[in-house]
């Protein structure tokens, strides 16, 4: 049963990723409320899924000259430095604090997200 | 006491007193501060440039706290960023946003590797749906309504966020 509720799960992540809205942010939950995984492991095959669809979705992005360079190095640079620090702090710290603070995130990014659609809809 | 009380309303009228009249006077100059500085920015565009670079590279280093410590979601605060900052088109934001992810993801899997937080089991089932569901994802994008999906999402979130948080 477990099993197959990886493969569900994986699916609807994909299908929200595919759809360029996130997977990663539902499918974390997903494993972690209904099979109770711990937060962070939750969180390292989320960074590993996300990794081979992104090549692939990348490859097509390439192909469709929808990449940009133009600043988008200096963001990089800064990112990787502070993704160390951010990524050594998750895998060191109490998994309920962790899931706790995910948690938090989600609704933020929830609540922008809402906004964000109805803005849409008035343009 | 009485005395006292007058006393201190004397003291804070002066206050407010000096408080306007030093508005009064500042309003002014900052105008002409104001003025001057644009002068300033027109002429030397260079140090703006650094600023610039500065902002991009401390607005990176957030995405990359945000994508290492919550193991994802780091795409979903790129995604605005390059939109409202970068003047990004929509479309070409979600496209770069990946391209930005990805060296990201990359160094903090290797850490939740090295730190034992990966099963290869699971890992191997959920990769076989993500990679379907991916694949299907983006044929539905192009039927679905993405208000509405974008509705779901967001308020499936919520719901998840407070069910975490509990």
């Amino acid at each position: 049963m477990t099993y197959f509720l990886y493969i569900l799960f994986g699916l609807i992540g994909g299908i929200f990723g595919g759809m360029g809205m996130g997977g990663g942010t539902l499918l974390i939950p997903l494993l972690s409320i209904f099979l109770n995984m711990e937060q962070s492991l939750c969180q390292g095959i989320n960074l590993l899924t996300f990794l081979v669809m992104a090549l692939f979705s990348l490859f097509i992005h390439y192909k469709n000259n929808l990449l940009r360079f133009d600043g988008v190095i200096s963001i990089i640079i800064g990112g990787v430095f502070f993704s160390i620090l951010g990524s050594l702090i998750a895998t060191n710290i109490d998994g309920k604090i962790l899931k706790i603070s995910f948690g938090v995130f989600l609704c933020i990014l929830g609540i922008f997200q809402f906004i964000k659609v109805f803005k849409n809809k008035k343009k | 006491m009485k005395s006292n009380k007058i006393v201190n309303y004397d003291k804070k009228n002066r206050e407010k007193v000096k408080k306007e009249d030093s508005k009064s006077q500042e309003a002014p100059e900052s105008i002409i501060i104001k003025s001057k500085k644009k002068n300033v920015k027109n002429k030397k565009r260079e140090p703006k440039r650094g600023g610039k670079v500065a902002f991009l590279f401390f607005l990176g280093g957030i995405i990359g706290v945000i994508n290492g410590f919550f193991g994802g979601g780091g795409g979903m605060v790129c995604v605005p960023v390059l939109e409202n900052f970068l003047k990004y088109p929509e479309k070409e934001a979600h496209a770069t946003a990946i391209s930005i992810i990805f060296p990201l993801s990359l160094l903090s899997a290797t850490i939740y590797v090295f730190n034992g937080k990966v099963q290869s089991l699971p890992l191997c089932l959920i990769g076989v749906g993500v990679l379907i569901g991916g694949v299907l994802g983006s044929f539905l994008l192009k039927i679905l309504p993405a208000k509405l999906v974008g509705i779901i999402f967001s308020i499936l979130m919520i719901f998840a966020g407070v069910r975490m948080i509990i």
